[in-house]
């Protein structure tokens, strides 16, 4: 597919460039769900390992890539879902400040 | 399905990691943009079934099934407090899962008898090597976390030569397999040592620098998946892990920075071990810290208007964190405004304390960054710290002999009065005595902290 190692050399550091743009946003209060949610998408090496999984002749490679998906899917599913776990808690819960405001300095 | 196709898939996949990250920026958007990367990863996934050269799907629907109820499991029994591990872990299998990626590959090659040209050797080597050091160092920091091993810095004599010997041994033979990647039996040397570095590289690292240790190791698997990207020649792979090693690299330097020390002081100074032992040398000084009751704190709480509430580890530890809610409650309704002051690095991993008060219902809008908080102190009643020792201590600003001068801290010290909940005097994570403890307008609470904390919450209600 990027048969060009020049052109997947571009594309990793303008990715490098994106990322720091993207995450340099995040303020620290979501810094943990940051670090979760990135740590799931590193989980992305699953594709990897569907491909050396996947192949017809059944071989080491096959049994490398079975467990390969194990640990990737353990990485992408727990690491998504822990994320969601805690963003609901950064719900803002409404009406339950309102006296405490009042008092404020 | 067309190589063209697919390609597209990927492009669509990436756009929707991009986003999702994006999102994560702000607590209102955030779960939504966690869902939105969450789906770029399954369109990956999904293009990557329909690729021609995949066609075992027994085997990849057990992997799958496997991975799949590990992962829900771990998600949803972890407890708030032991996030730091649970990411520490779950970024190990990431890493295992790259080199496991990198061998397998290797393995297709030299079963041809082809050997892989231009950029692919490099690429194999570096996806075992990033692969294997981030998967055995998570294990160590997620067993240094949950404290199956001491999480204590370990050190011994000639720990750098030893590390810097098999690193040089590491590079070597990652030269080796790239120049003749046939010959396999370099490649499982480098498997071998690889994995051992990483256990290495982690032990002489301490507790309250895990923090930096867990950022990296983050920013490690992003890069171990992007060189798998390289070894298949997939854009979407070197995209995402792209994102992920920016990620974990920008986190880190925020660490160092709130530490103000260097990654290479983090990673070699062997911080807690070397400073427990000038802190013993100067120990001559006797000065008694007052200790105080809840009821006396109860007096001073009901007589302020306001508090600010700096939390730390103890915290943590302690599962204090719904205790800690209920005193905000309680004090609020005495009229008295309660904060709460974040230092970066306060707690196992960066943000540790926002998620355990979120996790309790705190606001997120009471949660205070140090730089908005700090001029603040001058102005405030009560300063309450709970289980956090070396962010809060002064010699930080004046000492220059102290191992953890220049490190920005919470000016607690210049609050009216400062309540310290604390377990005992035994020193902090850097080892140094801490004199606020022994401050005329200091007074200290001995307890567990969540114990304490009740009976503040009791003792205020009590004056009623």
């Amino acid at each position: 597919m990027l048969e060009n190692p020049a052109a997947a050399l571009t594309i990793f550091v303008l990715a490098i460039f994106v990322g720091f743009e993207v995450i340099a946003k995040v303020p620290p209060l979501l810094h943990t769900p940051l670090m979760s949610g990135s740590n799931a998408i590193s989980g992305i090496t699953i594709v990897g390992a569907l491909l050396a999984a996947g192949a017809e002749d059944h071989t080491v490679s096959t049994w490398l890539g079975f467990v390969a998906i194990v640990f990737a899917t353990i990485n992408v599913v727990g690491g998504f879902l822990v994320t969601d776990r805690m963003l609901g808690m950064f719900k803002k819960k409404p009406g339950g400040r309102a006296g405490a405001k009042s008092g404020g300095a | 399905m067309s190589d063209l196709f697919v390609q597209l898939a990927y492009l669509v996949s990436a756009v929707l990691l991009i986003v999702g990250m994006r999102f994560l920026g702000s607590p209102k958007t955030a779960p939504r943009g966690n869902w939105i990367a969450a789906a770029g990863m399954a369109v990956a996934v999904i293009a990557t079934l329909l690729m021609r050269g995949v066609v075992s799907f027994g085997v990849i629907l057990a992997g799958v099934v496997v991975g799949s109820t590990i992962g829900v499991v771990l998600a949803t029994r972890i407890q708030m407090t032991a996030m730091p591990q649970m990411v520490a872990l779950l970024n190990g299998f990431g890493g295992g899962a790259s080199t496991l990626v990198a061998t397998a590959e290797l393995l297709k090659y030299a079963r041809v008898g082809a050997p892989p040209t231009g950029v692919v050797p490099i690429a194999i080597v570096l996806g075992c090597l990033i692969g294997a050091v981030t998967f055995t160092g998570s294990i160590i920091a997620f067993a240094k976390l949950q404290e199956l091993v001491s999480g204590s810095a370990v050190t011994y004599r000639g720990q750098q030569i030893v590390n810097g010997l098999l690193a040089l041994v590491t590079i070597g033979l990652a030269v080796a397999v790239a120049s003749d990647p046939l010959t396999l039996a370099p490649y499982w040397g480098l498997t071998a040592l690889s994995l051992l570095l990483g256990v290495l590289l982690v032990i002489p690292i301490g507790g309250a620098d895990m923090p930096v240790v867990i950022s990296l190791l983050n920013s490690y698997s992003g890069l171990a998946a992007c060189a798998t990207g390289f070894v298949l020649g997939n854009g979407g792979l070197v995209i995402s892990g792209s994102l992920v090693g920016a990620s974990g690299i920008i986190l880190t330097k925020v660490m160092c920075d709130a530490m103000n020390r260097s990654i290479t002081n983090v990673l070699f100074g062997a911080f807690g071990a070397a400073a427990e032992t000038s802190a013993s040398g100067q120990g001559g000084e006797q000065r008694v810290a007052k200790g105080y009751t809840p009821e006396d704190a109860a007096v001073i709480f009901s007589n302020s208007r306001s508090c600010i509430i700096v939390p730390g580890y103890g915290m943590a530890v302690a599962q204090a964190q719904h205790a800690v809610r209920e005193l905000e409650n309680v004090l609020e309704e005495h009229g008295v405004d309660v904060r709460f002051a974040i230092h970066p690095v306060a707690g196992r991993m960066p943000g540790h304390m926002n998620v355990l008060l979120a996790e309790a219902d705190v606001p997120y809008d009471r949660l205070v960054e140090m730089d908005e908080i700090n001029s603040e102190f001058p102005e405030t009643d009560v300063a309450l710290v709970i289980g956090a020792n070396d962010v809060v201590n002064p010699d930080a600003r004046t000492e220059k002999g102290s191992p953890i001068y220049g490190m920005p801290i919470l000016d607690v010290d210049r609050a009216h009065h400062v309540f310290v909940i604390k377990r005992s005097m035994n020193p902090g994570f850097a080892g140094v005595q801490n004199p606020l403890f022994f401050n005329d307008n200091t007074m200290m609470i001995f307890g567990d902290a969540k114990g304490v904390v009740l009976k503040l919450v009791e003792a205020v209600r009590q004056l009623d």
